[in-house]
């Protein structure tokens, strides 16, 4: 397990530890966005998008997936599913909305991901956000192997 | 084409399950015969608010119930119906796919056209079924998690003008009233706060106002006043009534401000194009008193005439997927049994991207 804290003072530095995390993620990893309503996990998660489309030379609307619970972006490298769990009934349903396929094939952004229950999963990066003065501190606890090179990069 | 149609409308891409039959003229009024909405009355306690149905095969359920029901009602079979209308997307994966299930299975056993319509073209041409508004008209378009300016000018034409960002308005109501432990939904819930507050009294944010587009954020108001409720909370040790009844009237303000501003912008833009013509709102911002006095205040001091179309068909409904089958179907004519669901679907796929804080664009 490694850890680390950021102290992000503004959204520009939001942006970039969104574009930080989107020029590692690889197919089959996963961000769990943990923090209370306006904690900052929907505008971390857009960061995260808006950087990987950026890269392919797209820019797309990156609509709230609160009602969806899911919002499905097609990459080059592999499917970018956003969820937002807070309005999920059941787990179970996440099956049926496809997440037990995309947690393996795709990179998953989710927030609320208290409501994963058994299908949590044991290798994610949790980015823990909260209020810290007028900026917002993020805090990462990766599990399962694979995070050096992220860490790495986020502590140089 | 201007022969009278009848047309079963479909709609299962959200929370609720709807079926309609809708009579009229291509280019005249319509009639609705039959509007039937299976709502999910289900509130889930620990979030406040509607679970969605996310099983496919539970709307596939609702929805035979649904077209049953709305043919009763309307006094019709489907030998008296010219064709099926039916929502392929954008929404709920699910749902979407069970709608467009259903319509094939009722177009191929009864020998009917099928047409597969954009929800929010159903939204954006309500007005036209409820009260023949001329083309072409702007449209504020609130539903569910969308909240965009469209330029009206056809059927099947639609122009982005703006839109929001990040959360719609009514996300950011149910978020707020979330957060102030007041009940769902969250839009007259804060409303009714709002009434015995004082406005003046917290300095949220006015989000983009700084921007000359017509485009919306809400996220960042939302955070604003999570963090005064916990300033409070961290002073004395809870919220008293006032203290909550005048963050919800620091909130209502700051979206009435953000709206009717945008309104004004989105009114000029459209005015460039065709002069001033109609703001129609479709969606819960009009049920606001405040919301809509905004909103009509800035419509006609750009010279615009304001309609809101009866909120039951603002709201999610067959009826205007009918409608909207019933005006396109000329246009474009019917789909094949190809028609797929597309959970993703921008009305205005010409439209350049609405984007979030500080990147402007692909080169940032």
């Amino acid at each position: 397990m490694r850890e680390l804290s950021l102290f992000l003072p503004d959204a520009a530095a939001t942006d970039a530890l969104g574009a930080a995390l989107a020029a590692r993620l690889a197919p089959g990893d996963t961000l769990l966005l943990d923090g209370t309503l306006g904690a900052g996990k929907s505008s971390l998660a857009r960061a995260v998008i808006r950087s990987r489309l950026a890269a392919e030379g797209r820019a797309e609307d990156i609509p709230s997936p609160t009602f969806t619970l899911v919002q499905v972006y097609d990459t080059e490298a592999a499917a970018l599913w956003h969820c937002d769990l807070y309005r999920l009934g059941h787990a179970d349903e996440l099956i049926e909305l496809g997440l037990d396929e995309a947690l393996e094939e795709a990179i998953c952004l989710i927030e609320w991901p208290e409501r994963l229950g058994s299908l949590r999963p044991a290798r994610a990066l949790t980015i823990s956000l909260a209020d810290e003065g007028e900026g917002r501190r993020a805090r990462l606890t990766a599990t399962g192997p694979g995070w050096d090179p992220l860490f790495g990069a986020l502590e140089a | 084409m201007d022969r009278t149609l009848t047309l079963l409308g479909l709609e299962s891409s959200c929370d609720d399950t709807a079926a309609a039959v809708v009579r009229g003229r291509p280019g005249g009024a319509g009639e609705i015969l039959s509007s039937v909405v299976s709502g999910q009355a289900e509130l889930h306690a620990d979030f406040g608010g509607v679970v969605p149905e996310i099983a496919a095969r539970a709307h596939a359920e609702r929805l035979d119930l649904c077209v049953e029901r709305a043919l009763e009602e309307a006094g019709l079979s489907l030998a008296d119906v010219d064709a099926i209308a039916v929502t392929a997307g954008p929404g709920l994966i699910g749902g979407v796919v069970s709608g467009v299930m259903c319509a094939k299975g009722l177009a191929a056993g009864a020998g009917l056209p099928l047409i597969g319509v954009n929800h929010l073209s159903g939204h954006a041409l309500t007005p036209r079924l409820t009260d023949g508004l001329a083309y072409p008209y702007l449209m504020l378009l609130v539903s569910g998690g969308h909240c965009q300016f469209l330029a009206v000018e056809g059927p099947d034409s639609f122009r982005r003008l703006g839109g929001t960002i990040d959360d719609a308005p009514g996300e950011a109501f149910d978020k707020v009233a979330k957060m102030l432990a007041l009940g769902y939904p969250g839009g007259p819930a804060v409303e009714r706060e709002a009434a015995a507050g004082d406005a003046a009294r917290f300095a949220f944010p006015r989000p983009l106002l700084d921007r000359p587009d017509c485009d919306f954020s809400f996220s960042g108001l939302k955070t604003a006043v999570r963090r005064a409720r916990d300033r409070i909370v961290a002073e004395k040790g809870g919220l008293t009534v006032q203290d909550r009844a005048d963050l919800c009237a620091g909130f209502q303000q700051a979206v009435a401000e953000v709206v009717a501003e945008k309104t004004r912008r989105a009114c000029r833009l459209f005015a460039q194009a065709h002069g001033p013509r109609t703001l129609a709102v479709a969606g819960g911002v009009a049920a606001n008193a405040v919301l809509r006095a905004a909103l009509t205040g800035a419509a006609e001091g750009e010279g615009f005439g304001f309609l809101a179309p009866p909120l039951r068909l603002c709201t999610d409904n067959g009826a205007m997927i009918a409608w909207a089958g019933l005006e396109q179907l000329g246009l474009r004519g019917p789909d094949d049994m190809a028609l797929g669901a597309r959970p993703r679907w921008p009305l205005d796929a010409a439209a350049a991207a609405m984007l979030g804080s500080g990147r402007k664009g692909a080169k940032a």
